[in-house]
């Protein structure tokens, strides 16, 4: 540090604390409200210290749903936004490893031109194509499945793009070495490159999950059946009951069981998650 | 940049591209190419029919009254939520480039809510402002302030910015703290010896150093408010009250599915396809892609 003044890390503290209030904020009036019964939540003056009805209010969301219009239970939903999401972050990886490959250790006519059909991608967000998307999918009758939910999400560059320019780092030499050995393409791909790959792999795959995971319009689009909801769109639905007693109690646990997944991710793997970050923006 | 050493090989390398090239043609061109196409269609509400009519799409369009305000809407709640969140994470960030003992502590603290659902924080906000529920409605009212986000469209707009601010601030903070930390301490040191304290340091040095990550995060920022934010809306707002807070996607899935206007949210989708794409242009020409971490 250039200089140090006291009163200057008293300040940094002060604004970093008021930030972190600013941050947690939020997540702790739904904490709160997700241990208290509706009629504490709905009269507008909630105490702000816990609840008695914590394991209430938690067992009836993941197990039974929030009751009236008979809602799938959270847990389903968790279920399914689970698969979603690591089907997303899987599928790109796998793809994009695949073509990164070819792309930088092959040479084959039209290789730029592929290079570029996947780098137009990049562009366009699935948000901008949504209902020509949607056609497609019902087309080929993905509507309300698995694959509908994840294929449209991993057609992007972001992945390919990350891997190939992982593999212009690795020496020449290596190639070199591992011809002499005797190995071909697909030997030298799980000899080498894939063990050298494993942390921008995993890199992307924290950046991955938490993007399927998150996903709003497309599941809400797709999913017409209860049981193929992921639980964000899910929390949505529970608050646009036809009568006004929006079951907010429990809303608000499910929020909190959405955040759960992801923000743990990124907690615990805080390393690869800013790894991943900073590199699929380059 | 080409590697020296490769394999020769003929089928090898089409079949590793096939999955990808695949997906991206099924999913991502054809129906790209169909928003393209569909946007020049009149097309009956059942897709029966559907009829080459031109520009008509694209003329309605820009007769409408509506679709100006969603530009206007969308362009005032970019300006927004870019400038709070870039100034707010700014200013935390360089506080937690100060070598303060609890900075990893911070610094996680801040950059958890990027994992956040967008729909799940515009959950949260909505319910610490609900006019009849809220944690904050009753304070607010006890001061005089008739908060309504259901009614007044400002208020809406208010709610749905500060949501989407909320979770931005730590995409922002990560990347301004990265920046910081890139930059050499020799230079700061320099400037002190020169005499300069640190407010003047950090506007004649750091500030114009910090340039590039502040740019690109400009360019990032102004794309997130486009596309991520729908999920804020939708779950706050639904668009309302009365439009005030459709934006120019919103307005895309609005029309297409409540309306059933398939090719009036075509023209639209093409139209926010050209404005990314510039976006993006603008981002590859411009920006100097150096941020390190």
């Amino acid at each position: 540090m250039v200089e140090h003044r006291r009163w200057n890390d008293i300040l940094a503290y002060a604004i970093l604390t008021f930030g972190v209030f600013i941050v947690v904020f939020p997540v702790y009036v739904a904490l709160i409200a997700s241990t208290h019964d509706a009629a504490t939540v709905v009269n507008g003056n909630m105490p702000m210290l816990p609840g008695s009805h914590t394991l209430e209010n938690y067992y009836r969301a993941i197990f039974i749903g929030g009751s009236r219009a008979s809602r799938e239970p959270v847990g389903h939903m968790l279920m399914n936004s689970f698969v979603m999401a690591m089907g997303i972050a899987l599928g790109k990886i796998v793809i994009s490893i695949l073509s990164a490959y070819a792309v930088v250790y092959f040479r084959f006519p039209f290789r730029q031109t592929a290079f570029w059909i996947i780098f137009v991608t990049l562009m366009l967000p699935v948000e901008v194509r949504i209902y020509p998307t949607y056609k497609v999918i019902a087309d080929l009758k993905m509507l309300d499945t698995y694959a509908g939910l994840i294929l449209p999400l991993i057609a992007s560059a972001t992945g390919t793009l990350l891997f190939r320019q992982f593999f212009m780092t690795i020496p020449d030499e290596l190639l070199e070495a591992s011809r002499i050995d005797g190995a071909g393409p697909f030997r030298f791909f799980k000899d080498t490159l894939l063990p050298l790959s494993v942390t921008t792999m995993a890199a992307l795959f924290v950046i991955q999950f938490i993007y399927g995971w998150n996903q709003y319009l497309w599941p809400l689009l797709i999913t017409t059946q209860e049981s193929m909801q992921t639980i964000v769109t899910g929390i949505k639905k529970m608050l646009t009951t036809t009568d006004e007693l929006a079951e907010w109690q429990l809303a608000m646990a499910t929020a909190i069981l959405a955040m759960v997944p992801p923000v743990a991710v990124v907690v615990f793997m805080q390393r690869l998650f800013v790894r991943g970050l900073v590199e699929t923006e380059k | 940049m080409e590697k020296s050493a490769v394999f020769k090989g003929k089928l090898l390398p089409y079949l590793l591209l096939v999955p990808q090239l695949v997906i991206t043609l099924v999913f991502f061109y054809w129906p790209a190419s169909q928003a393209v196409w569909q946007s020049f269609l009149r097309e009956d509400a059942f897709g029966l029919n559907s009829e080459f009519i031109g520009l008509e799409n694209y003329q309605a369009l820009l007769a409408q009254p509506e679709y100006y305000k969603a530009m206007a809407t969308t362009v005032v709640f970019s300006s927004l939520v870019a400038a709070l969140s870039l100034s707010i994470a700014l200013l935390f960030a360089t506080q937690a480039d100060k070598n303060l003992k609890a900075a990893p502590t911070f610094k996680v603290m801040m950059i958890w809510p990027y994992a956040v659902a967008p729909a799940v924080a515009g959950v949260l906000w909505l319910f610490i402002f609900h006019p009849s529920l809220g944690t904050m409605a009753r304070p607010l009212r006890m001061m005089g302030f008739n908060w309504n986000p259901m009614l007044n469209g400002n208020h809406a707009m208010a709610l749905v910015v500060m949501a989407a601010v909320w979770k931005q601030i730590a995409y922002n903070f990560l990347f301004f703290l990265a920046g910081l930390q890139a930059i050499p301490r020799s230079v700061l040191e320099a400037g002190a010896i020169d005499g300069a304290g640190p407010y003047r340091r950090f506007w004649t040095i750091t500030f114009p150093l910090l340039s590039p990550t502040t740019f690109f995060l400009l360019v990032v920022n102004v794309v997130y408010v486009f596309f991520d934010t729908f999920g804020i809306i939708d779950a706050v707002t639904g668009g309302g009250p009365a439009g005030a807070t459709t934006t120019m996607v919103y307005k895309v899935y609005a029309d297409g599915r409540l309306g059933g206007d398939l090719g009036g949210s075509a023209a639209q989708s093409v139209i926010l396809m050209v404005i990314v794409i510039a976006l993006t242009a603008i981002q590859f020409r411009y920006v100097e892609r150096k941020v390190q971490y």
